[in-house]
């Protein structure tokens, strides 16, 4: 009896340790094999399959595995923790500007200052990648967006509107559009993230009438409750609330409803970053000609531009085994071939960063409406947060907060400054 | 009198548990069996044109088989930890319920605060490097296993008060062994309770998202909780490959009760706990 | 830990020397779970003690003293989130309990399909959190959700489940419930199977109601299980953020913030110093709260 108990706690056991042990055992390959970190979603993941596929047709000895990561701050940490614990992937994708200031780029990432490709990528795209000792630490992957308003061509054209240069045509033209019976602004607080557009996306405004804005704001000495050029984008989301302009459900709405009801007519303005235009084109193909884009207009019409926002960058870091191997894939990607593949795999959303790579001639409209902002004599700036390394971590909650008429413009411009202090703290700037 | 009452209970049971447990289950299949674009709609309705089978392959097939390499792991994983930690923690829970020390305090303060306490993330990978078990399914057999014990600890603790001590000490009069007696007296008799614990702590560290995203990165080690951001992101959600996910990976959980169910029944009839 | 099962062990053995028989209940029998969870679990959180007084990047630290715990104090909604905690958790571990063995007592009768209520009321529990609250954003939308175009059909205009601030935390609340009642009741069932048929039967004979056997039999017998339950929901419900973070992400706004959701949202952004001072503090909370709660479930049970 006693003996039969103990060999079945015995068996349990050694069941246990032999499933544990024949796990460890990796599988070996003769060629090289890397990994490639990136976020996770639909169209991301096509683009990096076809990326990979292209680049490997070309070098039949290198294998790239693709692994996808949560996006928006879960993967933040994802990718400080893996760079912190010396187990970050071979190459990875990751935001530029702020967010890439917040890794530590001097400590973790290679150099590629010297890559011969470097040549070739603009220098808009350079410095958001630039660490602190001014080293260049990473490739554009994806092309520059706008933020902006989304507009339905459809209910424009039926109502004879025409694209606004200021914000009173903006919302004169929303009175005409509520007075039809329709949704004039779509705004989705379904996927918080979205709420921040009217906010982010009047930087633009907020340069042209205070052009050492983002200095002053990184030194601590000019904050968006007492600075009116920066207040107004909170007045601005408070405004549209008050008028009543939004869709019935903008509280639980997704993104994803947003650019359905933009592309179908069942609203006409949708502020968005352009890289939705693949989203869009994804999802509902036959209504993507319905969607024209504009910048944020802001108080006045000599000064309209937009607002851009620098594509994620793609990097190595110092722990690869595989340096020549991952920077070959680099090169690949920020040579035109790799232009051609993302254009490919996802369509295209705006200018790429590369020089001599170019736009098919069949871009949609959306795209179309986008170009002239980037083109000799159209007017364009960063987004703050390319200029400044400080974000408030709590803005999309305030942005949503202010547009369901919880809390004023004023209120949270004042909450937002005291957030941002937090960042500014834990990035160790003189100052505060 | 009472029969009729029965019955009318039983019926109000039947129905309200309809409604507020299947609803949301059918929304879950039913989203399974829609195309993509009907799915975005996120309405209960009924599917146009039957999908089902287009969306498990495509699920199944994403990534490289992904999904099937994430069963796999999720299965070893899950086995292992959920046998070690039931004996592990049946043992500290006999032993802390039937021995009164002054040190009872203190562990038991210790097993509360692993209820309490987050758990230390960066800590936790740089200790897991320096013994190598970082990235190793062993190494997080033993995480889960340590963050799963006050939970199961407990549960143990409480019904060892209810087995009669006169059984275990009847057993050592006899000449019985500690391990004799835990083995074959204790465990027997804390089935149900085991059952629970297996079926809880099985559902928990199959379902666990957040440690194996950090303790277990890598393709080759990806759970079945990972596989469900193939087809959602922060941008664009494919509702219906979603939805087939979810259902897909609640089965093998499913299937541990379903087996289990029949077991705290088969207990209760045996009267296995009457002593 | 480990060293203190160590000392413990040889005490033991030395007790009963002379007797040459060990003591039935030894001490080692804690080896195996303190080594584990004292390497993997207790170790690292003494090691996050420290970070808790740095500015941390994970890169690298700068100590600044108690500055964190002052900057968590401050935090804007703190006081509110504390509030939302302690709402949270009562509401749904009170409802466990209350539904737990209301549904034990009901599945553990003679009741008509009692295997198939007792597998769908466990249902939920087998699906992730994450996939629950996707599905119950889902059904909770303000317009096309199927709660609110079900009492539409009734005549009953719903409230915008998790938009209403005012009503967001209390919905969360409430599938929180929906997912961990079935726990509660197999942990009812457990105890009330324990329970010998000897003391119904000894009810019966002396004429005891239903109702009264409910009250005088069932409710003290499972008082281990009443004690699990509370505490396994009451500090889960203190600690629980994943549900509210899967369904409102602390919103609208910041109207469902608890402080585990404050917490996970300074972890998020990156401040892991701070976060790790804001555990310390949800630590202690939860420690003022369920110690005593403890001590006062368990006075009564030493009975035996």
């Amino acid at each position: 009896m006693t003996k039969t108990s103990r060999r079945t706690t015995l068996f349990g056991f050694t069941a246990a340790l032999l499933a544990m042990t024949a796990l460890s055992s990796a599988a070996s390959a003769q060629s090289i094999s890397m990994t490639y970190l990136i976020p996770s979603g639909a169209d991301g993941v096509a683009v990096a399959e076809e990326l990979v596929k292209s680049f490997e047709a070309a070098n039949p000895d290198i294998n790239i595995d693709i692994e996808t990561r949560p996006g928006g701050s879960e993967g933040d940490n994802l990718v400080k923790t893996r760079l912190a614990t010396q187990s970050m992937a071979d190459i990875f994708r990751y935001n530029s500007g702020s967010l890439f200031q917040a890794i530590n780029p001097q400590q973790f990432l290679v150099d590629l200052t010297n890559e011969p490709w470097q040549a070739d990528v603009q220098a808009s795209f350079k410095q958001v990648v630039t660490a602190p000792d001014g080293t260049v630490r990473g490739a554009p992957m994806g092309a520059a967006m706008g933020g902006g308003i989304y507009y339905n061509r459809a209910i424009y054209e039926e109502l004879g509107l025409t694209v606004p240069k200021t914000w009173a045509e903006f919302m004169a033209n929303n009175e005409k559009i509520k007075a039809a019976g329709k949704v004039a602004v779509i705004q989705t607080y379904g996927d918080t993230w979205t709420s921040q557009l009217f906010v982010l996306a009047d930087f633009y405004n907020v340069s042209a009438a205070d052009p050492d804005f983002a200095s002053r704001y990184t030194a601590n000495e000019a904050k968006f409750a007492t600075e009116p050029a920066a207040l107004r984008g909170f007045e601005k989301l408070q405004e549209t609330f008050e008028a009543g302009l939004f869709n019935e459900d903008f509280g639980a709405a997704k993104y994803d409803d947003g650019l359905r009801m933009v592309a179908a007519g069942e609203g006409a303005h949708y502020p968005m970053l352009t890289f939705a235009t693949t989203a869009i084109a994804a999802s509902y193909p036959d209504m993507l000609d319905n969607v024209g884009f504009f910048a944020q207009p802001g108080d006045d019409a000599a000064s309209n531009g937009l607002t851009v926002w620098m594509p994620d960058g793609i990097y190595i870091p110092q722990t690869t085994s595989n340096l020549d191997a991952a920077k070959k894939f680099v090169a690949f990607v920020a040579s035109v071939e790799g232009c051609e593949a993302q254009t490919r795999a996802g369509g295209a959303s705006g200018p790429y960063l590369i020089n001599g790579c170019t736009l098919p001639d069949d871009v949609p409209p959306a795209v179309t409406d986008m170009l002239p902002y980037f083109a000799e004599g159209g007017q364009n700036g960063p987004a703050l947060e390319f200029l400044s390394p400080i974000k408030g971590p709590a803005l999309e909650q305030i942005t949503v907060e202010v547009g369901s008429g919880i809390r004023t413009a004023a209120d949270a411009a004042a909450l937002y400054d005291e957030d941002v202090r937090k960042q500014a703290q834990q990035l160790a700037l003189p100052g505060w | 009198m009472t029969l009729i009452r029965r019955y009318w209970l039983s019926a109000l049971a039947i129905i309200f548990s309809g409604i507020v447990f299947l609803v949301p289950f059918s929304f879950i299949i039913l989203m399974a069996f829609k195309d993509r674009t009907q799915a975005q709609l996120l309405d209960f309705s009924w599917p146009q044109g039957m999908h089902l089978w287009s969306n498990i392959v495509e699920v199944v097939t994403t990534r490289n088989w992904m999904l099937l390499t994430a069963f796999i792991n999720s299965t070893i994983l899950t086995v292992a930890s959920v046998t070690l930690l039931v004996i592990f923690a049946a043992m500290v829970g006999f032993v802390l319920q039937r021995r009164k020390t002054r040190f009872n305090g203190l562990i038991e303060f210790l097993i509360l605060a692993g209820l309490m306490i987050p758990p230390a993330v960066v800590p936790t990978i740089w200790l897991l490097q320096g013994i190598g078990l970082f990235g190793k399914l062993h190494g997080m057999v033993l995480v889960e296993i340590a963050y799963s014990l006050p939970f199961s600890i407990l549960l143990y603790r409480a019904f060892i008060a209810t087995i009669p001590r006169e059984m275990d000490e009847a057993a050592i009069i006899d000449g019985a062994r500690p391990l004799d007696v835990f083995f074959r007296i204790v465990l027997p008799l804390l089935w149900p309770v085991t059952v629970t614990n297996i079926v809880v702590q099985s559902v928990a560290i199959f379902n666990d998202f957040t440690n194996p995203l950090y303790y277990l990165p890598g393709n080759a080690n990806a759970t079945v909780q990972l596989t469900l951001y193939n087809f959602q992101s922060q941008f664009q959600t494919s509702y219906n490959l979603l939805f087939t996910n979810i259902a897909l990976i609640t089965i093998p959980p499913l299937i541990v009760f379903l087996f289990f169910n029949r077991q705290i029944v088969a207990g209760m009839t045996a009267g296995a706990v009457k002593g | 830990m480990t060293a203190i099962m160590q000392t413990g062990a040889p005490t033991a053995a030395k007790a009963v020397p002379v007797l040459k028989r060990r003591s039935p209940y030894p001490a080692w029998f804690f080896l195996p779970a303190a080594i584990i969870y004292g390497l993997l679990f207790l170790l690292p959180t003494l090691a996050s003690l420290y970070f808790s007084l740095t500015r941390w990047t994970l890169f690298n630290s700068t100590f600044i003293g108690l500055d964190n715990f002052a900057q968590f104090m401050r935090e804007p909604f703190l006081v509110k989130g504390l509030i939302n905690t302690v709402i949270y958790a009562v509401i749904t571990s009170g409802l466990k309990v209350v539904l737990g063995l209301a549904l034990a007592v009901l599945l553990t009768s003679q009741i008509a399909a009692r295997g198939y209520l007792r597998s769908v009321v466990f249902f939920p529990v087998l699906v992730s959190t994450v996939g629950v609250g996707i599905t119950f954003t889902v059904l909770m939308h303000p317009t096309q959700g199927m709660i609110n175009e079900g009492l539409a059909l009734l005549g009953i205009d719903g409230p915008g489940w998790l938009v209403d601030p005012n009503l967001a935390l209390f919905s969360v609340a409430l599938v929180d419930v929906w997912k961990g009642v079935g726990l509660a009741t197999v942990i009812y069932i457990a105890g009330i199977v324990a329970i010998p048929q000897d003391y119904y039967e000894a009810a019966r004979i002396d004429g005891s109601t239903i109702w009264q056997s409910f009250l005088y039999v069932t409710l003290p017998l499972c008082r281990p299980a009443t004690v699990t339950v509370i505490i396994l929901s009451f500090i889960g419900g203190l600690r629980t953020f994943d549900l509210i973070w899967a369904m409102t992400r602390g919103g609208p706004g910041f109207a469902s913030d608890t402080i585990a959701s404050v917490i996970y949202k300074q972890y998020q952004a990156g401040f892991y110093g701070l976060s790790t001072a804001g555990n310390v503090v949800l630590f202690v909370l939860i420690a003022v709260l369920v110690i005593p709660l403890t001590m006062w479930l368990n006075r009564r049970e030493g009975h035996e």
